[in-house]
């Protein structure tokens, strides 16, 4: 149920998911090829990203088979966002939730996650959310029966979400005629559940993923794969037909353009999103429907301003 | 001189070493040390024009350098300087 419908709800839980499907009509003109652009407005949900479909299916499926019992506290590794997701569904459903991020995660997203009674432990600043992993391992590794260690790279239950929710979605918003579909990859979620969904409903959907073109970048929450841990749920055979390989500031100049043509202020992933769906709509067809999805707001990125600065390290 | 702290993507430039000394007074010199240290590794921190990357962030101790004098910024063989990337993933 989406946050634009006046449906009652019972929990913020039940508000995830069931985004809003937004046409961008400022960059299909830059294409100038007929090709449609959707994206899919998951800053519509209550955590306020994409990442709240992840969590809230990871821990609705862990507290159904077992897994997760009062007893437990949730730990996981975060870039920031599911952090955030956790933090959430986790107060609302009365679940314990500590987080390991690499210290140079934004401040508003270390804010945020405190702000719900989060305990947060921090990895080196300088080995990414790759660190992170490592630590939240070593941390569960040593008193395994204290901790429900979702691990969101790993969990079927990250797909499962975007299968069940995201792709489902998307065919009943475009009745069907979605052909390309392309999202930057993280934990790699969004684009194997969503991809899974098209490519079952319509083996001819072209399904791409971003990635950063290099090992250093800054498309915040994504990964350069071939040089990082690669995440379990990662499988791309017969669902992954195509990858672009994105320089960060096409990513970053999208997002600028974004905010000044579209009056939408979203984060880097999503700019470099729609920045591979521009990419596609160059050499698309007139007629044809491309979706991507806008993670996150930009305002979960400000730099801390002088007299706020409060770095951990 | 300052001891220059390497983020996990940039190790291949320096042997795999978090921690690598190099000589110079400042922030620039520095930098241009560990290029000559390790070619091909100011591209990735700098743009074409000298400046720092957007999505880099340079700390000389625990002080951003964009708060202090950019490139200009002195250091010396007590000082710390950390290369800290975007975060990746997830």
């Amino acid at each position: 149920m989406s946050l634009h419908t006046n449906a009652r709800a019972t929990s913020v839980v039940d508000l995830v998911g069931g985004t809003p499907l937004l046409r961008l009509r400022s960059v299909e003109a830059r294409a100038g090829t007929g090709a449609e652009i959707w994206a899919k407005a998951e800053f519509d949900n209550p955590g306020g990203s994409v990442k709240d479909r992840a969590a809230r299916q990871m821990i609705l499926d862990a507290l159904a088979d077992g897994r997760l019992t009062p007893d437990k506290t949730l730990i996981d590794s975060t870039s920031g966002n599911t952090g955030v997701a956790y933090s959430m569904i986790g107060a609302a459903l009365g679940v314990k939730v500590a987080l390991v991020m690499p210290a140079n995660v934004s401040a508003a997203r270390k804010h945020i996650t405190q702000a719900y009674g989060t305990e947060l432990i921090f990895s080196s600043e300088l080995e990414g959310s790759d660190g992170a992993i490592r630590m939240v391992k070593r941390i569960v590794d040593e008193d395994p029966a204290r901790w429900f260690y979702p691990d969101q790279y790993a969990n079927p239950s990250n797909p499962r979400a975007h299968y069940l929710g995201t792709g489902a979605e998307i065919l009943e918003q475009t009745d069907g005629r979605v052909t390309h579909f392309v999202a930057g990859v993280g934990t790699t979620g969004t684009l194997m559940g969503t991809g899974r969904r098209l490519k079952e409903h319509d083996p001819r959907i072209r399904v791409v993923g971003m990635q950063p073109e290099d090992a250093l970048h800054g498309l915040e929450g994504l990964k350069h794969l071939p040089s990082s841990i690669v995440p379990a749920i990662w499988q791309p055979d017969g669902i992954v037909d195509d990858t672009i390989w994105l320089p960060t500031d096409e990513g970053w100049d999208m997002s600028e353009f974004l905010i000044e043509h579209e009056g939408l202020f979203v984060g880097h992933s999503a700019g470099g999103n729609v920045a591979s769906a521009l990419r596609l709509a160059r050499t698309a067809k007139a007629g044809d429907v491309i979706v991507t999805v806008l993670c996150d707001r930009g305002d979960r990125y400000f730099k801390p301003l002088r007299w706020e600065r409060t770095y951990v390290w | 001189m300052a001891k220059v702290r390497i983020p996990t993507p940039l190790r291949k430039f320096t042997d795999g070493k978090e921690e690598v000394i190099a000589a110079g007074a400042s922030v620039r010199a520095v930098i241009d040390e560990l290029e000559r240290m390790h070619p091909g590794i100011k591209t990735k921190i700098c743009d074409d024009s000298g400046a720092v990357r957007k999505f880099i962030n340079l700390f000389a101790n625990e002080e951003d350098v964009r708060f202090l004098q950019a490139m200009d910024t002195p250091l010396t063989d007590k000082d710390e300087l950390s290369i800290v990337p975007a975060i990746a993933g997830g």
